[in-house]
């Protein structure tokens, strides 16, 4: 049996892929030696050598433009950047021109690569390590932004970046990183990227999540169920492009949805699974969209966290007010 | 009390010139120049180049084109570092750099297109491996990095060459990427087309370092200073750099001396800012017109081959200028058909609406 944790399955994933296509490199800060500060490469290098996982200079932009050079040489790099709060110093590289390489040559150069990033508040991290900020990556044409909810999904999930010929933007939930271990058998089979992933499966109400919040909403679902209210749990997982169409699915079925995010609520991706749901989907809803999410704050440091994520009881209570409509 | 503190280093910046503004030598050719019909070539190049500049200001002026950076005094620079490298070699350039990519296969209607506004013109039919031009300053110097780290762990014979602009100097960028380039020896060369203005900020309020070669010093790479009018001096030094980068022996720092004798882009009007008198007295230090004297000099050129050469150079342009009115739009699906690999499914609806509205022209 191979049950293991969600970081434990991202270094499965990693030794996977580095064994069986020798154009794969793994760097970043810390990386090497000490196997990234969350461990997730750890023993890479030694098993695989410098020349193929390796440390970096301390500089995010370059990372990228690191990442983003290689990449069009017909390697397949996967960067790490340490924290998502600070791959804002990268988003030059990223934006203006990983996401854009193949359309501004028409397919002659093309960035497929692999920016990992652990993100998410609730570890009681330094300010700065807690950002969920996936929304300013969804925005943005020619990326894909992949979130992981389990260790099975992070393994599956990260197969499929690696191997995908386009630019992916891989968060990592750092709250889930050690809470759970499932078996995870190393096939080396990957998972579609692009498409949700129907948790449970329920009659009365959609939930519709991803990222660390699933935790949350999974219990919460359970929670109903003995209060006799059967709930969808749908992880989204692929943030960019968005599988709207598995969500329409359910919510016509369920008519009614409550979405749940651990970033903040304005111009969050629940906003826009919001509208997509009424431009298609109003005809279905039998209530509100709900949507639970971090309030429109700072995230706060570690004192104040547990006010500002999502709660179980606040998820409930939504859910409470969306099946209040009759 | 008298404290005591000891020199623990001590660095140079060198300096290279071989024809002064009025063409005459100064130290002998180098040995890669002594076949003077090579010299006659780089001439040709950097003639070429000036009548393309002056046709694109031409042509946006007429409404033809859409903003265009001139680079109007910096022929010396894009042909020195083209003529310079192997073509299997990888340019990463900025939006200055269009002497060095006419050297390296790209065609002249493919800038044009560019600047006109098509994708397509980055799309380089005779030259699969460079990079397109680069707009956001100086960023171009960190994917570039990323291409050289792959050429050396593949352990390829080749060698990235990149330009930035004075002002990109500035930017966290251009020192990130010296940095990597010096501490994991990268195969790379770093050129700075030090034309004295970033648009309306001169030289002298990007940074009070005595040069900008000087910044490789902080980096660990060899640096040098080069009169970027003088095409000899650039091609020698390039070369160098680039051969001792294939060699195995890391990167160099280049800073071209030169003057941008233009506006920034035809967007631009450089009078707001800089006096007629200074522009007049860099006008005398012309790249062209010094090989063209140095070669009056040796005698191996007359005005009945400059007429020739100046009348070549005015069909190849004006054919690149038919060849580039001739190609007919994009069709608009064109925005969604190159964003991934594989149009994903969410973005079906979208562009189905624009064939509805638009069609497949």
């Amino acid at each position: 049996m191979n049950t293991i944790n969600l970081i434990e399955a991202i270094n499965q994933a990693l030794v996977y892929e580095l064994s069986n296509d020798p154009t794969v490199v793994v760097f970043g800060e810390d990386v090497g030696i000490n196997g990234g500060v969350f461990r997730a490469t750890t023993n890479l290098q030694m098993q695989f050598g410098k020349e193929r996982v390796f440390d970096t200079p301390l500089a995010e932009n370059m990372i990228a433009g690191l990442a983003i050079g290689m990449a069009t040489q017909g390697l397949k790099p996967v960067a790490e950047i340490q924290f998502m709060g600070f791959i804002y110093a990268a988003i030059d590289q990223i934006i203006s021109h990983a996401s854009r390489l193949r359309n501004r040559t028409r397919g002659r150069l093309s960035c497929p690569i692999v920016i990992r990033t652990p993100f998410g508040a609730g570890i009681h991290a330094p300010e700065h390590h807690s950002e969920s900020t996936e929304a300013i990556f969804a925005h943005i044409p020619g990326l894909r932004v992949v979130v992981p909810s389990s260790p099975a999904r992070a393994y599956g999930l990260l197969l499929a970046a690696i191997r995908d010929v386009d630019p992916v933007i891989f968060l990592e939930p750092t709250r889930l990183y050690r809470l759970a271990k499932q078996e995870v058998p190393d096939t080396g089979d990957a998972l579609p990227l692009d498409v949700c992933f129907i948790l449970r499966t329920g009659k009365d109400i959609t939930l519709v999540s991803w990222g660390a919040m699933i935790h949350e909403t999974l219990k919460v679902a359970e929670y109903l169920s003995t209060i006799g209210i059967e709930a969808e749990v749908i992880d989204v997982a692929t943030l960019k492009p968005l599988d709207i169409k598995t969500i329409l699915n359910s919510v016509e079925r369920t008519g009614r949805c409550v979405i749940v995010h651990e970033a903040t609520k304005t111009c969050g991706v629940g906003a826009e699974i919001a509208a997509l749901l009424a431009e298609f989907g109003l005809t279905f809803l039998l209530a509100p969209i709900q949507r639970v999410t971090a309030f429109d704050v700072i995230v706060p440091l570690s004192k104040l966290e547990h006010y500002y994520l999502p709660t179980e009881e606040r998820i409930i209570q939504a859910v409470k007010k969306a099946m209040e409509f009759t | 009390m008298e404290i005591t503190q000891k020199i623990i280093a001590e660095f140079e910046v060198k300096y290279i010139q071989f024809l002064d503004p009025q063409g005459n030598l100064l130290q002998d050719l180098p040995n890669s120049l002594q076949d003077i019909k090579k010299v006659v070539e780089l001439y040709r190049a950097m003639v070429e180049t000036r009548e393309f500049d002056a046709k694109a200001i031409l042509l946006q002026r007429t409404g033809k084109l859409g903003t265009y950076p001139s680079i109007l005094g910096q022929e010396a620079i894009g042909v020195g570092i083209g003529a310079a490298m192997r073509l299997n070699d990888i340019f990463c350039p900025y939006y200055r750099d269009c002497g060095t990519q006419f050297w390296r296969g790209v065609k002249m209607s493919e800038i044009l297109l560019y600047w006109g506004g098509d994708e397509r013109g980055s799309n380089f039919v005779n030259n699969k491996q460079d990079f397109p031009i680069c707009v956001p300053v100086a960023s171009q110097t960190l994917y570039a990095v990323g291409v050289a780290a792959a050429i050396k762990l593949k352990k390829e014979p080749r060698v990235v060459v990149t330009a930035v602009g004075d002002g990109g100097t500035s930017r966290g960028d251009f020192y990130e990427a010296i940095n990597l380039a010096g501490v994991w020896q990268l195969p790379i060369v770093f050129i700075i087309n030090n034309n004295q203005w970033a648009i309306s900020v001169p030289r002298s309020q990007q940074t009070l370092a005595f040069t900008l070669a000087q910044k490789g010093i902080a980096a660990g790479i060899y640096n040098e200073q080069v009169d970027g009018n003088d095409v000899i001096a650039m091609y020698y030094a390039v070369q160098k750099a680039v051969e001792k980068a294939r060699n195995g022996q890391g990167p160099s720092l280049i800073e071209a001396l030169t003057y941008r004798l233009s506006d920034h882009t035809t967007a631009d009007d450089a009078k707001r800012y800089r006096s007629v008198e200074e522009l007049e007295k860099h006008r005398l230090e012309d790249p062209i017109l010094r090989l063209y004297q140095y070669l009056l000099l040796k005698k191996v050129w007359n005005e009945k081959e400059e007429n020739n050469l100046k009348e070549k150079a005015a069909n190849k342009v004006q054919l690149a200028v038919e060849e580039y009115f001739g190609i007919k739009p994009d069709s608009p699906l064109a925005m969604f058909d190159h964003l991934y690999a594989k149009l994903p499914d969410a973005l079906v609806i979208q562009r189905e609406e624009v064939s509805r509205l638009f069609g497949d022209l």
